[in-house]
């Protein structure tokens, strides 16, 4: 890594760690001089954000799982042991279950700003496609991670998201049983659970690293969308965002403390501190909220699609809303190639500044959509058929509005670089 | 280089390659098949049932396999609504004759064909859906008094599990 271009250090023991491994060298160029668009606003905190909650995660997790245990005997009293018994252990796990909660805030700030800014486009298309697999992880690792308490709505939640499985046909059961190790979720379910709740946190964080890798070789992206030509367009990476995330963090960190402190409960669900029971479904399952919008396209499909007149189903029901929840995240794998307009930033394109904004609404809306029950109405009809025109209005964004919009939006006219637009704004 | 040179490489690679794939794939099978059910989760397999205590209208729920299993006493007019149905009507297409051993005695296995859970309507005071069977409180599924689907998103009737009736008074589920 160009430790023949390194230049000495002053300090003895610095300079012969860096001429045998020179990780000063490195952070030096990617966290010190690295030229950064010196227009960035709060939104690019989100990146940090996000890693300082991976690294909180992980912290808590580790002793967290130094006290509890994976058995579906004990595991529900093991969480309330470390409640009571364990010095501080209230407070490590109110860390860690807001945690979860926190990160996703980060991470759906950060996914947003992406596709505001025009992030994802050429030549950052590997950089938003890691960070997707990323979000796919995290998804995986909450959602086994809600499990561990082994509450009722670990149990239930368990059950049905495993039984998605089974919607695949021909080898859906037996990948469910391989699932749960037996024939309902189970002991062997939660042990290995655990396991993979242990493991998916540090491939994240090696994904992750590939993130910012790729990310310090394209360089950020900003709110104009431009690249920078000259010096004149960026600032060193350090003091400056050094600083502005750091504040950043510490501001994030104030509202996070505030529901750590304060309502530790608020984001989760009060069936949860009742012990699984498989012969008892709860009343209303939920996921937790991060999943809601994806829950209500998974519940929006309640009709097979077949062949008109006839009873040949080719999809059923059940795997229809498997395929629109899945599919609404895979296709964010493809979204470089579905808005392909020259333009990055939202700023200088109306058009898709609006249809962003109105999918902003429709994806909050299908969180609360996905909150209610499944009988649930709305202006006296079922509140089901909005979800299911929430969920149309979310792929014909993607399938159809973007690639309409790639050929057919003018934009606003681009101003020539970074630092005149900026020098004109402060005028 | 000769082009024949280069072929014979080119060979020798993706030989290795392919053989070094199948060399993986059996690696992982004993890996991977370790996460299939263990021998003392399949020896809990099979149970016995004392059903004398069940009175008629009522029903009774035990565990097999970790799933509740639902074992119903039918009325007379139970068993007449399930055996009157159309059965073009229905999406899982099943006479009540294929789906019970004796009329008066319903086994299905209590899980919902949609996404696992555990319909409501085992106790006289619980809601039965439409349909007078079992209403599932997920994502709202209705099972008709012979646990067919009859509504909802669940694409299957509730499964029945492999049974035999070994006295008037015992079954066996498994």
């Amino acid at each position: 890594m160009g430790s023949h271009q390194r230049t000495p250090f002053e300090n003895p023991v610095v300079e012969w760690v860096d001429s045998r491994l020179p990780v000063f060298t490195m952070m030096q160029k990617e966290y010190g001089v690295f030229p950064t668009p010196r227009n960035f606003n709060y939104l690019w905190n989100f990146g940090a954000i996000a890693m300082v909650m991976l690294v909180v995660m992980i912290v808590t997790g580790i002793v967290l799982a130094m006290h509890y245990t994976a058995n579906t005997h004990l595991s529900f009293d093991s969480v309330e042991r470390i409640m009571r018994d364990v010095n501080g252990g209230w407070l490590l796990r109110y860390i860690h279950a807001n945690g979860a909660s926190f990160f996703f805030i980060a991470v759906y700030i950060h996914i947003f700003r992406g596709m505001y800014y025009g992030s994802f486009k050429k030549p950052r298309e590997l950089l938003w496609m890691m960070g997707v697999v990323i979000f796919l992880l995290m998804m995986a690792t909450a959602f086994i991670g809600y499990v561990l308490p082994w509450g009722q709505m670990s149990f239930w939640g368990a059950t049905v998201i495993t039984n998605l499985f089974s919607a695949i046909p021909l080898v859906g059961d037996s990948i469910v049983t391989l699932l749960w190790g037996g024939f309902s979720v189970d002991n062997p379910t939660l042990t290995r659970f655990f396991a993979l709740h242990y493991l998916l946190p540090f491939v994240i964080f090696a994904v992750v690293f590939l993130h910012v890798w790729a990310l310090h070789v394209t360089g950020s992206n900003n709110p104009l969308g431009l690249e920078p030509k000259t010096e004149k367009d960026t600032l060193p990476f350090h003091p400056y965002y050094t600083m502005k995330d750091s504040f950043g963090v510490v501001v994030f960190l104030i509202i996070y403390a505030l529901f750590i402190f304060f309502m530790p409960n608020a984001l989760g669900h009060p069936d949860n501190y009742i012990p699984a029971n498989p012969l008892v479904t709860p009343a209303h399952i939920v996921p937790e909220w991060y999943y809601l919008p994806f829950y209500a396209m998974l519940r929006a499909i309640t009709f097979d699609i077949g062949i008109p007149f006839t009873d040949v189903v080719i999809i059923s029901a059940k795997l229809g809303g498997v395929i629109a929840m899945f599919g609404s995240i895979l296709l964010w794998f493809v979204l470089p190639w579905l808005d392909t307009h020259p333009i990055r930033s939202a700023r200088f394109r109306p058009k898709y500044r609006a249809f962003l904004l109105l999918l902003l609404a429709d994806f909050i809306f299908l969180g609360y959509v996905g909150s209610q029950p499944a009988d649930a109405t709305m202006l006296g009809l079922p509140l089901s058929l909005f979800g299911l025109a929430a969920t149309g209005y979310y792929f014909v964004f993607f399938l159809v509005i973007l690639p309409w919009l790639s050929k057919n939006e003018k934009g606003r006219e681009l101003p020539a670089s970074i630092h005149e637009a900026v020098l004109a704004k402060n005028k | 280089m000769t082009v024949d040179r280069e072929d014979r490489r080119d060979f020798l690679a993706l030989t290795g390659a392919a053989f070094g794939a199948v060399g993986v794939a059996c690696a992982a099978a004993p890996v991977i098949n370790s996460l299939n059910p263990a021998k003392d989760t399949l020896a809990l397999a099979s149970t016995e049932v004392d059903i004398s205590a069940i009175p008629v209208g009522e029903a009774k729920t035990v565990m097999w396999r970790g799933k509740p299993v639902f074992i119903r006493h039918r009325t007379k007019e139970q068993i007449e609504a399930a055996e009157d149905v159309d059965i073009n009507v229905l999406s899982d297409k099943q006479t009540d004759e294929q789906r019970v051993e004796r009329p008066e005695w319903l086994v299905v296995v209590g899980i919902c064909t949609h996404l696992g859970c555990v319909p409501v309507g085992q106790k006289s005071s619980d809601p039965h859906g439409d349909y007078g069977g079992w209403l599932c409180p997920c994502h709202g599924s209705h099972y008709d008094t012979s646990g067919r689907i009859r509504k909802g998103p669940a694409p299957k009737n509730l499964a029945v599990p492999p049974y035999e009736f070994i006295s008037d008074t015992v079954i066996k589920i498994g």
